[in-house]
This record gives structure tokens, C-alpha cells and sequence, in this order.
């Protein structure tokens, strides 16, 4: 069954940056940028490490990104979809502030298959 | 809707797969039905790489054929079958299994056969040609039995050939008739140097010997009589004497030939009927056989054109220079060699030494380049066919373009970035400058993709090196030029930004997007704005407004490895240190149970570290009075320096002290891109500072400066920038030159490729520095004292802040580690595990 984990406090997120938190054992990137919250797997495909919460967040053609520290490819922040390789993308999970409290979900967002 | 028509090519050899590849590529399996006539065994192989079967390259691997290629509809090759008749009449072809074929268009391309001189005895046992992978075959047999091998002709597949009998073990001997080696290609100088080199291999050379007759040797299967009286007695011959065009269905069809062979072809390579084409070494054009794969393959373009409807392109001849490498010796040949056009000079360059002989031909008036010839060192081989074919004008004095070059001189010749575009590089594939300068721009920015894009460089090879100037000489300007602005977010340079942020004294990348840019930003333009505002303003850069611009490395003040964990770099300016600091980098070390490295930089590297350890390991060796080495940071690294004047018995300046006040002057200061210095305390250079960004060399008479050096991909010697400097003036130049270097290049261009780019180069760099032609040396000097005089060591600073502290934990929610860093044990040390060994130890587990 899938649930809310508190993570962190709101206040502890930096506009830009992100951070990793232990879901249910599973490593989840967290990132707010101008007060929206987004949550990734941790798990960087390419390099086969747990990064992505270190890597640097932007726009690319007006898609909220986020940079793979290690080899630079980027991930589209609401749908975990990568943006140099079609066939690669990472889960992501729902996520919400309640009372100033950060909470992700245990499970991924199921994917729509087009 | 009318049918296809019958094409029949004749010979599948270079030439005639090329042609096929060429009319398949136009499409013109639409229009004809295909049929190809081998008389060999097997589909067509790389004959220019022939002797490579002899150093193991298969059959397979020769192979022209790509796969699939004679499985296309509209395209049957048959093997082991010989066109033995052309009725021209009823436009038939009859071959050796008495099939009759009709055909609408007919392409020869048969190639050619190795001239064996009629002597008496030349039909013996073990006496063999060289042209098929079959005589290969039947060579390396009659090697087996045999202790000498004797090469008749000493041309340039002779020579070849005698390699390959060296190869095979046998005491090789060339006979040739003519009084020196490669008589077509290279004079009598040339000549001689290059019997030398080969005599020096061991081969033994006979010139000048007309062999009357081969008869049963003495103590060897054969002996050779020569005219002038001599034998030699040898187990083995391999004739190469020559090739002769494999022109017999022309004459049984009476189709007309040159009086000593070859089919005649007009500029379309069309021969006296206006069906039959032909193509290659069989054909005779104005009376030249042309016995290299290059004009071949521009002959089989020409065909391809005239078949598919491109009626106006012409075969208008083509250069026979050509550059080989035989039995290892460089030997070139360019144009008129011989120097046979009328009033041309000749200059030759000989080192006896080395054995390098070089002669260049130009004309009468010394405005164009006829030939050349080069044997021992053949590097200019491109440069001088070029400057040849575009009727380039060779400098005033043009000996130049062949004499070595000396220390410091300038670079002769012409960089390629002189050639025109329409310069032809490959003459195999017809590839001009332009093309591959096309392709570059395309995406083609290795020099594998580059070949495979246009071709270049996949035939004769020749033109390997030239190919690759061209991609390095577009990839540097590339570096610069591709696009200005950095990314999507500023139509600005990194030096208009620069600009932009100091002039208008903005201070974070919220006022610069803000006031120049549009959107959020991204992982380019993040890092270069924090970059220049540390440049500029030198703020602590994980201030919370600069922490989301830096690189992960930046932002951890570690370099991360590939599994995670960062590396810790302490500074040891000049790479001096003492016992007391070594220990404690030492206990350190073993605490944290790092992997310890001495870096190519003078300094240890200990890696592995996990973020939530970086802080208490930091703290250590800042109390021990290490500061952080900035490994991480566009930045200065080191400031290499040799033991000097204080222990060196040659040392004439104490470079280790200035090496560190170097050290501790610079350090710290973000650049477009990391900065290495060296200081070596004479000219036996051990600090190597002739191959960094600023390098310093100890004089009786001061310090001589160098600058824009490096190693890296494209090393590059430091220019000698000015001599005998006193310590202060060296400083000034140094600040001036490092301003002017964080002001104006571009967003990771080394100072190497900023100095080049810059127009005027050097001399314009000393005109500014030295000279202060744009009156900012003083602003240059007090932006550095002001960078210098903020100086903060950023580990010291983080330690002092509990709140960036917190940053340092992989998880925002637990104290945990990163489970999926696992380490095993090499040569008493840990490193990263790999991914089976993971995955075994987690099946232990
Ligand atoms: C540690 C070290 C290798 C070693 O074990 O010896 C090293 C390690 C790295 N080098 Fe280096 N380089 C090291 C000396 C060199 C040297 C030799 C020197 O400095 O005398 C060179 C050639 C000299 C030069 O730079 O001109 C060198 C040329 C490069 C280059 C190519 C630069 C170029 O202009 O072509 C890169 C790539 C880059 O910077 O973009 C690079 C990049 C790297 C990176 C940062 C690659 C990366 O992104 O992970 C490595 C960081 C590992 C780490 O965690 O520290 N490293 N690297 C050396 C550190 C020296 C130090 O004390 O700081
Ligand atoms: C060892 C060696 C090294 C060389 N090195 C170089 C070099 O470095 N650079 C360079 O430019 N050139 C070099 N050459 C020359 C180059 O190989 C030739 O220029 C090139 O092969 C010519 O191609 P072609 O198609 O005209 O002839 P070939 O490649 O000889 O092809 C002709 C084919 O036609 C077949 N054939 C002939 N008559 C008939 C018929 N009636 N019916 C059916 N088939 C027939 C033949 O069997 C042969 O397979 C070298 C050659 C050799 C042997
Ligand atoms: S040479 Fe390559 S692998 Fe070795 S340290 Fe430098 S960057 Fe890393
Ligand atoms: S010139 Fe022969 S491969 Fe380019």
C-alpha cells in the first residue's frame, strides 16, 4: 500500500537546490524551484549513482530540468522523462506540503503509455 | 513503362566496387539491372592493404564489401566467372561457363596484371607475382621451404614486397635494373637515402642489374644471372616489375588501345564505343595509365555521372603524388620531382644523421610550388601537396618550407586553416575542405565519425593527417565561434557577460538573468554566472544565493568520482610540505580509511570520501593549517616548482619560494577555466613550467616568463612572453595577464586557445600587457589586489557555519550513508567496487 512519508521541513529546501530523502528505503530527489515541489529517483540511469538530487535545476525550451551532475544529461522535473535519450526516464513521485511539512509518496506516479 | 536496362560491369576489383558503391548511392539500381563479372574467387578487397594479410589481417577483414551490399535487388555479382568476349555488334558478352549475356552499357574495370620480364627461367617453380590475396597465399607457401628471397624491381610495390619476404624470415635481396630505388617517384638524392635507410633493415640492394637468366641455383633452388656477370643465388622470386593494363577483351572486340596497351577513354571515360566505359588501371587517358586507387576511384564518378545522367563531368586527369610508408621509412612524392619544368629551382635539405632527405621544385619565378620530394621525414607531405594544388605562393625565401624548424621560429608553411575551401584533402573520395568542414559543422567532431561521414581517409590513407588538422583546426574554432551565446538563456559570450556583471555591478544571477536574460537558467549558464561573479566580486560561493549555481563539485568543495564519493585535494603550495603536515594528512587518511594518491600536480588526492564525512575530515586538516586545494574549482591548481637555487647545485633562483608566494597570490581566483604555474630554478625546466598557463624559468639575469602553455588533450609549449624580469615586474605581468585572461575568454577556453583566438596572438597580448596600448594595466592591477586581498579559504569558512554544514548528508532525513557506495580492497587500499563485484557481494550478504 502506498503512503505519505514526511521528509523535511519546507523550510529546509532551497529555491534551486535539491535534496535526497530515504522513502521507504528508497532514495528520492527533492527539489523545490519558485515554491514548487518536485520528487525523482535519486537514481542517476546513466552513471548507475545516486546523484540526481545534487544536480543543478533550470528551464531547457521552456521544460523545468534538472542537470545529471556526473554527465550533464537533463531530466524533465514533472515527468522524469530524459531529454538526450527517448527511451530513458526516471519514476516520479507525487509530492505535497502539509503544515510545512514535506511529504513524498512510497509509490512512483504510474506512467500514462502513450 | 519501359524496362530497366542491362548494365554489365566487368572486374570486381577496387575500382569496380567503388563504381558500384558510387551507382548505387545515385540511385541507379532504378534504371539498370546489374550484373558483375569476378574472375576471382571472392568479392572485392582493399588491394592497397594487400600486405597487411601478412601481418595477420584476414581475407574477411580486406574485404571492400560492405555486408548486405550484393543482396540488393537489381545487383548480381558472379564469382569465379571471366568475360572472355565482347560482341559488339549484337552488344553481348560470352563468359568462362559459356553463358551469353546481353547488355545495354558495359563498364570495364579489369584492372591490371604484374609485368614478369620474359627471362629465361621466370616460369620456374617458386617464382611468383604479387597483386592477389591468392599470390599471398602461394607466397607465404613457397616461403616455407626457402632461406633467401630475392624482390625483382625496386619500385614502390617492390619495396612492399620486400617487407613482406623480411616478414616471412627469408634474407631478402631487391634486384633493380634501374641505377636507384622508386626511380618514377623520387631523384638520385632520394634515392640514395633511402637505400640507405633499407640497407640499414637489413635488405640488400642491387641496382643497376639486367638478369639475363634464371636457372637451377648453387646451394639454392635458383640462381640469377645478371648481365654485367654476377649471380646470385636465391630460394625464392617475386617479380614486380610493373603492371601491364588487363586490356584483352579490348583487343579481341577491337576497341582502341595505346600502342603499349591500355583502352584507349575519352574525358567521359567513355572508350571508342560510346556503350562501353572504362574505368581504373585498364584504362589509358591521354596516354597515362594511371597505377594508383585514387584516379580509379574519380574515373568510376565520372562513369557513375554519365550513366545517370550527369552528362557534363569529365575525368581531367589527377595528381599522382603519393605518401608511403615503407618497410617504416616516411617517402613522399610530390609533382614535378624530377624537376623536369623548364627554369625551375631546386632546393634539397640532407641530414646525414638522421637520414632524412627533402627536395622541393618551384617555378622559375618562385610563385608556386611544382614538386617535391621527401623521404626519412614526410610531414610536410600535406602541407606541400596542398600549397601545390592551389597554386599557393611559397614564402620569399621557399627553402623554408623544407628546413627544420628551428627553436621558437615561427611555424612555416601555411596553418590549414589557409587553405580554400574548395582544397581537395581526400583524393580517394574526392572530399574537399569544404566538405569536411561541412561535416564538422554537422556533428562530426571525432575523427572516426568524420571518416565515415564523408569517406576521407578510408582509402590510401594518405590524407590521415591532413583530414585531422582540419577537424582539430574547425573544433578549435568551433570552441569559440559555433554559437557566442552561452545558452538559451542569454544571447550573450561569457565576455559580454563578464562585461555586463562588472559594469553594471550586479551581484547575484538573479539580477543578471533578471536585467540580460530570460527563464530560469540551466546547468551552462548557472556555473559561468557564478564563476564571474566570484571573478569579479569574490563572495563565499555557497553564500545561499550562489549555492544552487555551482557544479556539484563546487558546491561540495570536492571533486565527486564515479561512484559518488568526492575526493579531497588539501593545498601544498610549490609542493612543499613538511614532515608534520604529511603525518597528519596521513592519520587523516587512515582515519577515514581514504585512498591515498600523489597527484600529477605535486600533491596528495585522497579519495572516497562520503559527503556526510567531508566536513570532520576538512576540520582536521584545516586545524592542521591546511587550506583547500581548490581541485574542484575553475581555478589556479598548482603552482609546480623544483628544489632551486636553495639545494639544486645548478639552480640560479630560488624557485620554491616563488613558487609559493605564486601559490598564495593566485590561488583562489575563478577563471573561465583552471590555470596550472610553474617555476623552475634554471633552464633544465624540472618544474616543466614550459608546458603550463604561466610558466617561470630562473635566469642569471632574472626570471624569464612564458604563457599559454599546457598538456591535457592538445598539449602546448608556453610561449616565451619576456625575459629577465625582477620579482616585481613578473607579479605585475603575471596580475595583468590574468585579469585580461578572467576578462576575455570564453566559458572553458584554456589561455592556450584564448591566445591563439585572440587576433594578433601573442604579440598583441605583450603590446597589452607590456606595453599597456589599451591603458587598463591599471585597472587589470587593482581588480587582482582586490581578488588577492578577499581571499578566503572556503572549507575554513563552511566549517565556521553550522548551517552550511548541514548540507553536508546525503539524506535530508536520515544519517544513513549511500548504500550503493560499496568499496573493496586493492593493493592494500580501498577503491570503488565494481558492478559485478557489487552484485556479489550482495548475494553474500
Ligand atoms: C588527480 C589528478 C590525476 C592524478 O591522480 O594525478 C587529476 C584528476 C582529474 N583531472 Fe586532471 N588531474 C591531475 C593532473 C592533471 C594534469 C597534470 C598537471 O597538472 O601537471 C593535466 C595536464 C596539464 C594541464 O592541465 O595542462 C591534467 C589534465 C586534465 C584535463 C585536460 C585539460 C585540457 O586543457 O585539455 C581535464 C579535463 C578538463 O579540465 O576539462 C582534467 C580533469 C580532471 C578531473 C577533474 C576529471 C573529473 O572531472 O573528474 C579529475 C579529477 C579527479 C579528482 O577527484 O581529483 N585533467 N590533469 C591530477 C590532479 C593534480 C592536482 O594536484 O590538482
Ligand atoms: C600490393 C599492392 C599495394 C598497392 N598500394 C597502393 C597504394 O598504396 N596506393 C594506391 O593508390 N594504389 C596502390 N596499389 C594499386 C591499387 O591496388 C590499384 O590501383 C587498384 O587496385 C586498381 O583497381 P582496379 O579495380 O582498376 O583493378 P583491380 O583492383 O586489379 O581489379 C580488377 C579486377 O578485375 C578482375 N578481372 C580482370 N579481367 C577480368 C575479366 N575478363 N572478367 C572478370 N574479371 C576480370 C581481376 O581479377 C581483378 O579482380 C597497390 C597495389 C598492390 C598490388
Ligand atoms: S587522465 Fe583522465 S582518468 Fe586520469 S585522472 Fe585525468 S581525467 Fe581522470
Ligand atoms: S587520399 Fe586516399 S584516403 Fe584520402
Amino acid at each position: 500500500m502506498s503512503q505519505w512519508i514526511p521528509v523535511c521541513q519546507y523550510s529546509q529546501l532551497t529555491n534551486g537546490l535539491g535534496v535526497c530523502a530515504l522513502v521507504n528505503g528508497q532514495q528520492v530527489a527533492v527539489f523545490c524551484v519558485e515554491g514548487e515541489l518536485f520528487a525523482l529517483d535519486n537514481f542517476d540511469p546513466f552513471s548507475e549513482i545516486n546523484v540526481i538530487s545534487r544536480g543543478i535545476t533550470g528551464d531547457l525550451k521552456d521544460r523545468l530540468v534538472v542537470a545529471s551532475p556526473i554527465y550533464k544529461q537533463h531530466f524533465d522535473l514533472r515527468t522524469g522523462q530524459c531529454l538526450e535519450d527517448d527511451s530513458v526516464s526516471l519514476n516520479v513521485y507525487p509530492i505535497e506540503t502539509v503544515d510545512g511539512v514535506v511529504q513524498v509518496m512510497t509509490a512512483p506516479l504510474v506512467k500514462q503509455v502513450a | 513503362m519501359s524496362a530497366k536496362q542491362s548494365l554489365i560491369v566487368v572486374g570486381n576489383g577496387m575500382v569496380g566496387h567503388s563504381f558500384l558503391e558510387k551507382l548505387v548511392a545515385a540511385g541507379g539500381l532504378d534504371q539498370y539491372q546489374v550484373t558483375v563479372f569476378g574472375e576471382e574467387p571472392r568479392p572485392a578487397y582493399d588491394r592497397v592493404h594487400l600486405s597487411e594479410y601478412f601481418s595477420g589481417r584476414s581475407a574477411e577483414e580486406l574485404s571492400m564489401v560492405k555486408e548486405g551490399f550484393y543482396q540488393q535487388g537489381g545487383l548480381h555479382l558472379r564469382l569465379n566467372e571471366a568475360v572472355q568476349q565482347i560482341d559488339r555488334d549484337v552488344k553481348q558478352v560470352v563468359t568462362s561457363k559459356g553463358q551469353t549475356i546481353q547488355y545495354d552499357q558495359l563498364v570495364l574495370a579489369t584492372g591490371s596484371y604484374p609485368f614478369v620480364p620474359p627471362v629465361p627461367g621466370h616460369d620456374r617453380a617458386n617464382c611468383f607475382v604479387y597483386r592477389t590475396i591468392e599470390d599471398l597465399e602461394a607466397i607465404t607457401e613457397g616461403a616455407r621451404g626457402s632461406k633467401t628471397g630475392v624482390v625483382v624491381g625496386g619500385g614502390l610495390l617492390g619495396l612492399e614486397a620486400a617487407k613482406a619476404l623480411k616478414d616471412l624470415g627469408l634474407e631478402t635481396h631487391v634486384v633493380e635494373f634501374a641505377p636507384r630505388l622508386m626511380a618514377v617517384q623520387v631523384d638520385d638524392g632520394g634515392g640514395a637515402m633511402l637505400r640507405q635507410k633499407i640497407e640499414a633493415l637489413g635488405v640488400s640492394i642491387h641496382t643497376g642489374k639486367n638478369t639475363k637468366l634464371i636457372t637451377d641455383g648453387d646451394g639454392a633452388v635458383h640462381q640469377m644471372q645478371f648481365a654485367d656477370g654476377e649471380v646470385l643465388n636465391t630460394d625464392l622470386i617475386l617479380f614486380s616489375a610493373g603492371i601491364r593494363p588487363r586490356d584483352e577483351l579490348a583487343k579481341q572486340s577491337a576497341l582502341a588501345m595505346g600502342e603499349r596497351g591500355g583502352i584507349v577513354i575519352n574525358d567521359q571515360c567513355q572508350a571508342s564505343d560510346p556503350a562501353i566505359f572504362a574505368i581504373g588501371e585498364c584504362a589509358l587517358w591521354e596516354g597515362k595509365i594511371f597505377g594508383l586507387v585514387a584516379p580509379g576511384y574519380q574515373m568510376a564518378q565520372i562513369a557513375v555521372d554519365q550513366l545517370t545522367g550527369k552528362t557534363d563531368s569529365q575525368f581531367r586527369g589527377a595528381d599522382m603524388s603519393t605518401k608511403l610508408k615503407l618497410m617504416g621509412v616516411d617517402v613522399a612524392s610530390i609533382g614535378d620531382a624530377h624537376g623536369q619544368t623548364k627554369g625551375s629551382l631546386s632546393y634539397q635539405f640532407i641530414d646525414d644523421e638522421k637520414k632524412v632527405y627533402k627536395k622541393l621544385v618551384v617555378s622559375k619565378t618562385k610563385k608556386r610550388v611544382l614538386g617535391a620530394v621527401l623521404v626519412g621525414d614526410a610531414d610536410e607531405y600535406g602541407n606541400l601537396l596542398q600549397m601545390m594544388l592551389n597554386d599557393m605562393v611559397p614564402p620569399k625565401n621557399p627553402a623554408e618550407l623544407i628546413l627544420p624548424q628551428g627553436d621558437g621560429a615561427a611555424p612555416q608553411g601555411l596553418g590549414i586553416a589557409a587553405l580554400p575551401d574548395t582544397a581537395q584533402i581526400c583524393s580517394c573520395f574526392n572530399v574537399s575542405k569544404g566538405d569536411l568542414v561541412g561535416a564538422v559543422a554537422g556533428g562530426c567532431q571525432d575523427i572516426g565519425a568524420l571518416k565515415a561521414e564523408t569517406g576521407a581517409g578510408t582509402g590510401c590513407g594518405g590524407c590521415a593527417q591532413l583530414v585531422k588538422q582540419v577537424l582539430d583546426n574547425e573544433l578549435t574554432q568551433l570552441g569559440v565561434e559555433v554559437k557566442k551565446d552561452i545558452c538559451e538563456h542569454f544571447p550573450y559570450s561569457r565576455q559580454e557577460l563578464y562585461h555586463l556583471v562588472r559594469v553594471g555591478e550586479l551581484t547575484s544571477f538573479n539580477d543578471v538573468i533578471a536585467s540580460h536574460g530570460q527563464g530560469k537558467g540551466c546547468d551552462i549558464c548557472k556555473p559561468t554566472i557564478g564563476s564571474i561573479l566570484a571573478s569579479c566580486w569574490n563572495d563565499y560561493i555557497l553564500k545561499n544565493e550562489h549555492a544552487p549555481l555551482q557544479d556539484t563539485n563546487d558546491y561540495f568543495l570536492g571533486n565527486i568520482q564515479k561512484d559518488g564519493t568526492y575526493s579531497i585535494v588539501p593545498r601544498v603550495p610549490g609542493g612543499e610540505i613538511t614532515p608534520e603536515k604529511l603525518i597528519v594528512i596521513g592519520e587523516v587518511a587512515k582515519d577515514f580509511k581514504l585512498y591515498t594518491k600523489i597527484t600529477g600536480g605535486q600533491r596528495i588526492d585522497l579519495f572516497g570520501a562520503h559527503v556526510n564525512e567531508l566536513p570532520a575530515i576538512w576540520k582536521r586538516l584545516v586545524d592542521a593549517g591546511f587550506e583547500t586545494g581548490h581541485a574542484y574549482g575553475k581555478s589556479l591548481r598548482t603552482v609546480k616548482s623544483c628544489v632551486g637555487s636553495t639545494w639544486c647545485r645548478y639552480g640560479v633562483l630560488d624557485s620554491t619560494s616563488m613558487a609559493i608566494a605564486v601559490e598564495h597570490r593566485y590561488r583562489g581566483v575563478r577563471s573561465p577555466h583552471k590555470v596550472k604555474m610553474a617555476v623552475s630554478g634554471c633552464t633544465r625546466e624540472c618544474a616543466e613550467a614550459q608546458s603550463k598557463d604561466v610558466g617561470i624559468i630562473a635566469t642569471e639575469k632574472g626570471w624569464n616568463l612564458y604563457v599559454a602553455g599546457n598538456g591535457g588533450m592538445k598539449p602546448r609549449h608556453a610561449d616565451l612572453f619576456a625575459t629577465e624580469l625582477d620579482d616585481e615586474t613578473l607579479v605585475k605581468y603575471i596580475d595583468r595577464f590574468m585579469m585580461f585572461y578572467v576578462r576575455t575568454a570564453e566559458r572553458l577556453q584554456r589561455t592556450s586557445v584564448w591566445m591563439d583566438n585572440l587576433e594578433g596572438g601573442l604579440d598583441y597580448l605583450k603590446s597589452v600587457i607590456i606595453d599597456d596600448s589599451l591603458g587598463i594595466n591599471q585597472e587589470l592591477e587593482n581588480e587582482m589586489t582586490h581578488l588577492v586581498g578577499t581571499y578566503q579559504c572556503e572549507w575554513k569558512t563552511t566549517l565556521e557555519s553550522p548551517e552550511k554544514l548541514q548540507r553536508f548528508s546525503h539524506f535530508v532525513n536520515s544519517d544513513e550513508l549511500d548504500s550503493n557506495v560499496v568499496f573493496v580492497s586493492e593493493r592494500e587500499q580501498r577503491r570503488p567496487a565494481s558492478k559485478e563485484e557489487k552484485i556479489t557481494l550482495q548475494e553474500l550478504s
